[in-house]
């Protein structure tokens, strides 16, 4: 198909388009509300036929989207920030319940003190709750990464909510040239909504969400931790599908120039975009630098990361999210599935981008240089005026 | 709905079989966490032979609403033919505080569904704790009767108000005791094609401190004294029913409200006479309101 110009956040609303959910309920928050605006004038042209409920609160959008999938319909829902937290106790309930939702989330800071630009506190906050998690680069990514996410959920060995996220107005305002595929392809790739079983199904009447106590709660978390495991290999699959048709191959992973690299830096989001970027300029110089574009945050692809790592000098994890009194969240990911390699890397943690602070190419520079001369502490700050 | 786990003389189990007798329809349930949810769907078992959802302890109304969006999609694409209703019950925790603004949403977008308000004046799952409505003067555990106060200091909201205020097709409130009453209520809120409400008192043996066997005389008791008048709303007229309706044209007496007080251990210590002003103040409030009410309904 053509190339067309849309900001990440017109992008998923376009996909949806495609896809034409069954059920879509959302409420408005800054830097996701483009896409229910975009979705709504689909909807008020008769561009879809979705049912689109304007929500009176995340609290109530996703209970609305776990009625609904319950109900046996697909259903979608975006939010960010201060919206995501906000939802926090339903997620659990529509991953206990393994409810195939999708949610686009538009990365962004939360309060206090508040702050509308990206960083990914706001994922951070929800990587316990049973969703699987994808960030993308860009927009092209936002857009393919909202078709896939309803195969991957929806998938019967897995049907787990799953969040496709963008960094806030670094994807969700840009506008960038990208290549939509056509909606014909769109259909067929997502392929009609199935589910086991459903509220409307009168004849058959099931309970959902019933009072567990000590003897069962136990073995129902198994199984989500059972579902995440079928998720890694799904996924690829699906990514493989896609590729036939848009011709865009991606991975949980995607290393770049890491051949033959001693050091790496790895990152979510738009900063991997940038990273190749330095990589280049630093491969010019004769470095033997690599960076890692991480797609897949939960479940967390341990060996497949660990298999890239073992054996470098040195490695960067950029974290866009602290957890206070900690470290970056991805860092101790990174250090734990390095920890039964027999060569382990020096790991170090760069806190980077919170609150929507740029990040700049002297700073990752600054970065492989630390890693190269092994200087900088464990943990590190980059571009905070300390 | 049958082989539950409620308190021996809970009236919730009560109501939610007279609701359920009003609509010969298939209907879809989602209920908010609760005595009522707690009791009947402790897995691997399950009170209920009809859909049934509980999500959490707030989102009743909205988890009902994404139901009922699902539906009309559906049906709309041809994946469902039946004719479904939608309830949603939910103790008056549930409805008047942590669940009222999705109660509220969900009024408003017009979603067509009947929501059930169990009301037994408090937080009864979680061991009977003051709500927005529990009576003034009752005690609980987070309102004990104490010696500077005693027991619950504010007159509970009048939700059924605030509800009709939405301007919605039905509403009304009701009591199990007079079954034919509460049932006609549920048929014309379940065939009400928008949001209905139905607010039903719901005496409590544990938190009320009353014997198990007196939950019908109690439910009663609260329609004669005029704590709880029975009444609807039906597209914007105000109509007094049953008890209500016959004490308001005086062909039954209107009941103290100290015969209300005294019947129940959760109000005991306004026995005291350094509390008896309390009473007093009780009895002007449902007087006051009463009034109101019979304004409203043109009597
Ligand atoms: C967000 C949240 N806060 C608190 C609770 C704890 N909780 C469970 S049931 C309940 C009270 C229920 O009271 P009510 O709605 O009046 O129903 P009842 O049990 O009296 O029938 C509370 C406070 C909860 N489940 N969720
Ligand atoms: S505590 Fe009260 S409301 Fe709860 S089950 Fe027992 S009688 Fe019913």
């Amino acid at each position: 198909m053509e190339r067309v110009a849309m900001n990440g956040d017109q992008a998923i609303a376009l996909a949806w388009k495609q896809i034409n959910p069954d059920v879509v309920a959302a409420y408005p928050i800054t830097p996701q509300t483009i896409i229910v605006e975009a979705f709504s004038e689909y909807v008020a042209d008769g561009l879809v036929d979705t049912e689109y409920v304007c929500a009176e609160s995340e609290h109530s959008a996703m209970s609305m989207c776990i009625g609904a999938s319950a109900a046996g319909a697909r259903t979608a829902t975006a939010t960010a920030s201060a919206g995501l937290a906000f939802m926090w106790e339903m997620l659990y309930i529509a991953s206990g319940m393994r409810l195939p939702i999708i949610m686009a989330v538009a990365n962004r800071a939360l309060s206090g003190p508040i702050n509308i630009h990206c960083d990914h506190s706001d994922a951070m906050g929800a990587r316990d709750s049973g969703w699987i998690q994808i960030f993308g680069e860009n927009v092209q990514e936002a857009y393919d990464n909202a078709i896939m996410a309803f195969r991957i959920a929806e998938h019967m060995d897995i049907r787990l909510p799953t969040m496709t996220c963008l960094d806030g107005f670094i994807i969700t305002h840009s506008l960038e040239r990208f290549e939509p595929i056509l909606d014909d392809e769109v259909k067929k790739f997502v392929g009609e909504f199935r589910y086991k079983r459903s509220l409307l199904d009168v004849k058959n009447p099931t309970t959902f969400g019933p009072f567990d106590w000590t003897d069962y709660y136990f073995e129902h978390k198994y199984q989500q931790v059972d579902a995440m495991r079928h998720v890694i290999p799904i996924v690829k699959q699906v990514q493989e599908e896609y590729a036939k048709i848009s011709g865009r191959k991606y991975d949980i992973i995607e290393p770049y120039r890491m051949e033959d690299a001693d050091y790496a830096v790895i990152a979510m989001g738009s900063t991997a975009g940038t990273l190749k970027e330095i990589v280049d300029e630093l491969r010019s110089e004769g470095k033997k630098v690599g960076s890692i574009k991480l797609r897949l945050f939960r479940p967390f692809p341990s060996k497949e990361l660990a298999d890239i790592l073992e054996g470098l000098k040195g490695v960067g994890v950029m974290d866009r999210a602290i957890s206070m009194g900690a470290t970056g969240p991805l860092f101790p990911e990174v250090r734990s599935a390095l920890y039964e390699r027999k060569e382990r890397p020096n790991v170090k943690n760069y806190i980077y981008g919170l609150g929507g602070r740029d990040i700049r190419p002297e700073e990752i520079k600054h970065v492989y240089k630390q890693l190269i001369y092994d200087e900088g502490e464990t943990v590190n700050f980059l571009g905070v005026r300390i | 709905m049958e082989g539950h786990r409620l308190c021996a003389g809970c009236a919730e189990p009560i109501i939610a079989r007279q609701v359920l007798m009003a609509t010969e329809k298939p209907v879809v349930v989602s209920n908010a966490t609760g005595c009522f949810e707690v009791s009947s769907s402790i897995y691997p078992f399950t009170s209920w032979n009809v859909p049934w959802i509980h999500s959490a302890f707030e989102n009743a109304a909205s988890t009902i609403s994404g139901v009922e969006a699902a539906y009309l999609a559906l049906k709309r694409r041809g994946k469902v033919t039946e004719d479904i209703r939608f309830v949603s019950f939910g103790g008056d925790g549930a409805t008047y505080d942590i669940g009222f603004q999705a109660l509220s949403g969900a009024i408003e977008r017009g979603h067509r569904f009947l929501y059930v308000c169990l009301n037994n004046e408090a937080y009864m799952n979680t061991g009977i704790q003051r709500s927005g409505a529990t009576s003034k003067g009752a005690q609980t555990t987070t309102c004990p009767a104490g010696t500077c106060i005693p027991g619950k200091k504010e007159f509970p909201k009048d939700l059924t108000k605030i509800i009709i205020a939405h301007d919605l097709p039905y509403a009304a409130q009701a009591s199990p005791h007079n079954y034919k009453d509460l049932i006609e209520k549920a048929a014309k809120g379940f065939e009400a094609n928008g949001p209905a409400f139905l607010n039903v008192i719901s005496p409590c043996p544990r938190g009320w401190r009353h014997d198990s066997s007196k939950t019908i005389d109690m439910a009663k008791l609260a329609v004669e004294t005029c704590i709880w008048p029975l009444y609807e709303f039906e597209k914007g007229t105000w109509r007094l029913t049953g008890e209500s309706l016959r004490i308001a044209e005086g062909s039954k007496p209107k009941l103290p409200v100290s015969e209300w007080l005294k019947s129940q251990g959760r109000f005991s210590h306004l026995a005291k006479e350094k509390w008896s002003f309390i009473a007093e103040e009780i009895q002007q409030n449902v007087d006051r309101k009463w009034e109101e009410l019979l304004k409203l309904c043109k009597l």
